[in-house]
Formats: structure tokens, sequence, C-alpha cells
């Protein structure tokens, strides 16, 4: 192989590994994106299940947020991208004996991330709930909002402007654990990356890159949250 | 003091009957007994002692390896969280820049990625570290795993320490200068003892998350817990090879946090009113 240059590495195009990259970078973005409203909206529920008064909807949160903040990531990972289809194919094969299940490695990422940035995330609303006065429910009950409309109209808009510092850690955080679904197969930014090393041997150079992409996207997201603090702050001092 | 004492709340009465809040409840909580129950019966079902025999005592080595790796990684991270904490508190630019830097790179990319960089990426530069000796240390998979895992604690360590100390008001070190006390002595008789008190939960969170992020050593060959588990499953096809992991796992985890609310219990003792 002759020497090539740092350059000629990455460049776009068929020699170079930039497109690849920029190919597995959009992957992870993709990945994390796609996590973000599932993981929301199930951290919200088990936070709502988690500040009840019926007991035991607290103690099936309580279960869901320990098992899946006490597993390693990894190891939810690969019960959920083994295990998944040995039970799916248990059950499919009462219906048809010959079906094979192959869990898709995007779909199997999305479903373990959403289970652990949902857990992290229940916490967050929880302790919003708990800054929320019992007054702002009160008052919306008084002035004649049912439970839901009080719920969307007074206490939600609230708890997102308390949560939202907390949730932008949980966001990070899933953007992290993103690189983890490299090892099940997903072409993210790390497997790419780790392909490159391997072919060029080059290994220091694009696993630099990876760490750089994940650096940008860190510093991407800052930008955004700072742009929608913002502007939450201006949409709250126009009301 | 006393008004808000005669204020406490009690907790609502549970309401009578089945509201739809208690149904949702029990069907939850019904279908985690059933998840249970089905793990265990499948354990039960599926048990197997060759397996059991072949495996259980790779998985006691395995344990051995994750302890011996997040408790390496967790004392030298404290050590260098120190210099790191003192540069980003620091009033010199380029002292706090430098520190802002470190933390903000190891906080800011995935620990895999960083295992990567020292574990393949280090082998770029093997004529160099052959040179000064030291190639034999990186060549070793748990040592890189220790490396790269003691410079990512170190980060967040720095960060847990720095905040601790902030937290601590500018009077106990205004109050402790006017007995006379020099810097060093203040930091270690007045400031710390109330600085880690705050520290004790952060610590014993990034405890936790040190033990579950271990698991990742697994992928660059370090037949840890984890690794034990893996290698165990490529041999049998057998998932139970990664429920039984999961549940030591889980066991460690609960143990720690536990121990971590107890000792925090103990030593806030003089703080409860």
């Amino acid at each position: 192989m002759p020497a090539q240059s740092i350059w000629t590495l990455l460049s776009w195009g068929p020699d170079g590994w930039l497109d690849d990259i920029a190919y597995g970078a959009l992957i992870t973005v993709a990945l994390a994106l796609a996590t973000l409203p599932i993981g929301l909206t199930i951290g919200f529920f088990i936070a709502l299940a988690k500040q009840s008064e019926e007991s035991s909807l607290r103690l099936a949160a309580n279960i869901y947020t320990t098992v899946f903040r006490g597993l390693p990531e990894l190891v939810t990972l690969f019960l959920f991208f083994f295990g998944m289809p040995i039970l799916l194919q248990h059950l499919v094969r009462y219906f048809r004996p010959d079906a094979t299940i192959d869990v898709n490695s995007f779909v199997a990422g999305m479903i373990v991330l959403a289970l652990i940035f949902s857990s992290y995330a229940s916490e967050v609303f929880l302790s919003a709930f708990r800054a929320i006065p019992k007054g702002q429910y009160e008052g919306g009950y008084a002035i004649g909002l049912s439970n839901w409309l009080t719920m969307r109209k007074v206490i939600v808009p609230q708890l997102l402007r308390i949560a939202f510092p907390g949730l932008e850690n949980c966001w990070l955080s899933l953007l992290k654990d993103t690189s983890l679904v490299s090892v099940v197969g997903l072409a993210e930014t790390l497997r790419n990356a780790s392909i490159a090393a391997r072919v060029t041997k080059h290994a220091f150079l694009f696993f630099g890159v990876a760490s750089l992409v994940f650096l940008g996207l860190a510093v991407l997201s800052s930008f955004a949250t700072g742009a929608i603090l913002r502007s939450l702050g201006r949409w709250e001092a126009q009301r | 003091m006393s008004a808000t004492a005669t204020m406490v709340e009690r907790p609502p009465p549970q309401a009578r009957g089945w509201p739809r809040r208690r149904i949702a409840g029990y069907a939850l909580v019904c279908l985690w007994i059933l998840f249970g129950a089905g793990i265990v019966s499948y354990l039960v079902i599926a048990w197997n002692a060759d397996f059991f025999a072949k495996y259980a005592p790779a998985y006691l080595r395995g344990l051995g390896v994750t302890l011996a790796l997040v408790s390496i990684s967790m004392v030298l991270g404290a050590m260098l969280s120190v210099p790191v904490a003192y540069g980003r508190m620091s009033s010199n630019r380029i002292l706090s820049g430098l520190a802002y830097c470190y933390v903000y790179f190891f906080r800011g990319t995935p620990l895999l990625v960083q295992t990567y960089l020292v574990y393949y990426g280090l082998g770029s530069f093997r004529v160099e570290l052959q040179s000064v000796g030291l190639w034999d240390f990186f060549k070793d998979a748990f040592n890189c795993g220790v490396f790269a895992f003691s410079l990512n604690t170190a980060a967040y360590q720095a960060e847990i320490l720095r905040g601790a100390i902030e937290s601590v008001p500018r009077g106990q070190w205004e109050g402790a200068a006017s007995l006379g006390l020099h810097k060093l002595q203040t930091l270690r008789k007045i400031i710390l003892p109330q600085a880690l008190i705050v520290a004790l939960r952060p610590y014993g969170n990034e405890l936790i998350l040190m033990v579950k992020a271990s698991a990742i050593v697994a992928i660059i060959t370090v037949y840890d817990l984890m690794g034990n588990a893996k290698l165990a499953f490529a041999n049998s096809f057998d998932i139970q090879a990664y429920i039984w992991v999961a549940l030591v796992y889980l066991v460690m985890v609960e143990i720690l946090r536990h121990g971590v609310e107890w000792i925090e219990r103990r030593i806030t003792v003089h703080l409860k009113r």
C-alpha cells in the first residue's frame, strides 16, 4: 500500500473516509433524535406514576428505574439484541413454524436507549414535579380546568422550564450512549471510524476524528439548547 | 421554626375502591411479577449443571477483574482529579483553560471512544512507545482500560471536587484566615470536611457509573464479568449467560447505592433537626 497522506485519508470520496464518517455521524444523530421523543414520553409517565398517591403505581415505576438504571447499558443492549429474537421466535413459532426473526440494530438500539434515557429523565421530571407548588394545581382546578387541562396548560409549561437543564444532561449522555450500539453492528460514527482504522492502520487518527465528531455534536447541542432556553424565556416574558 | 413544625403535611388519605390509577398500578405490578417469574422459571427450566460448572468460576474471576479495574481507576482518578480541580479553580487563565479543555474532552466524548483511542489508537505510536519502554504497559488490554477509565473518571471527579469545594461559603475561608490558619490547614480542617459531605452522593454516583461503564472493557478483549459472559454466550448460544451477568451487575449496583445512602445517613446525623 502506498503511503497516503493524512489529507487523502480524510478526503471526501472513494480514497478518503470523511464521507463514511459523516454518514455515520448522521446515523448517530438520527438514532439519538429518534430515541428522544419515545424516551421523553416514557420518562414523563414514569415520573407521573412515581408521584402518584397510588402505591402500586409508585412501586411499578420504581422497579422500572431500578432495573434500567442499575443495569450497564451494554448488558441491556446485549440482552435485548440477543434475547428478543429468541423470545419473539418462540412466540411466532406458534403461528408460523418456519419464521425466523432478526432484530434490526437501529431499532434495538433505539428501544434500549429509550429505556435507559427514560429512567434517567423520569428522575429529572420527578424533581421538577416536586418543585411546582401545590397551589398551581389548586389554582387550575379552582378556575374550572379539568385534570388534563390543568396538566397541559398550567403544569407542563412550568415543568419543561424547570426540567430543561436536567434533560439537557440526559440528552448529552444519550448522545454518548449511541456509540455503544456500534457494538451490535450499527454503522454509526464509531463503527465507521473503526472500519477505517482497521483498513488504513491509522487507528489514532480515525478514533481521534470520531471523538471530535462527538465533541462537535456536544458543542452543537449546547448551542441549540441555549437557543431553546432563550426562546423559552422570551416566550414566557411575552405572556 | 415552630410555625413550620406545626404545618406538617400529612399524606392524602388513600382513595377507596378501584379508581383507574389503582387498576393501572396493579396491572403494571402484575406485569413486573410475571416478567420476574418468567425470568426465574426460564433460569430453572434452562438450568444446566454443565453450564454452571463450566462458567461460574469464570464469572467469579471476571467479577474480580471488574472490581480491580473499577477500584484502581477510581483511586488513580481521584489522585489525578486534584490537580485538575485545582486548575479549574485557579485564576491563571492558561491553567484554568487547560483544565477546562481536559474536562470538556473527557465528559464530551463517549468512554467507548476514549477506550478505543487508548487501546487501538496508541498502537499507531508503537515505535515511539517502545523507545521509551511504555509499550509493554499499553500492550495489555487491562492496562489500557485502567488508563482510559482513570483519565475519564478524573474529569468527572474533578468537577465533583470543584463543585463541593465551591459549595462551602466564602466566609468559612475568611473565618479560618482570621484565626491565622494558612491555606492548606484551612482546606484540610475546615473546607474539606464540609465539602466531602456534599461530594459523597456525587462520588457514589460516579462509582456506580464506573461499575456500569466497566462492562465496555469486554469489547477490548478484557475478560471482566461482561467479557466472560460474552465468551460464555459465544460458546453456548445460551441467553442465560447474559441474564446471570445482568443479575450480578444489578445486585452490585444496588448494594453500592444502598451503601452510599447508609453512609450519607450516618455522616449527616449532626445536620438533622
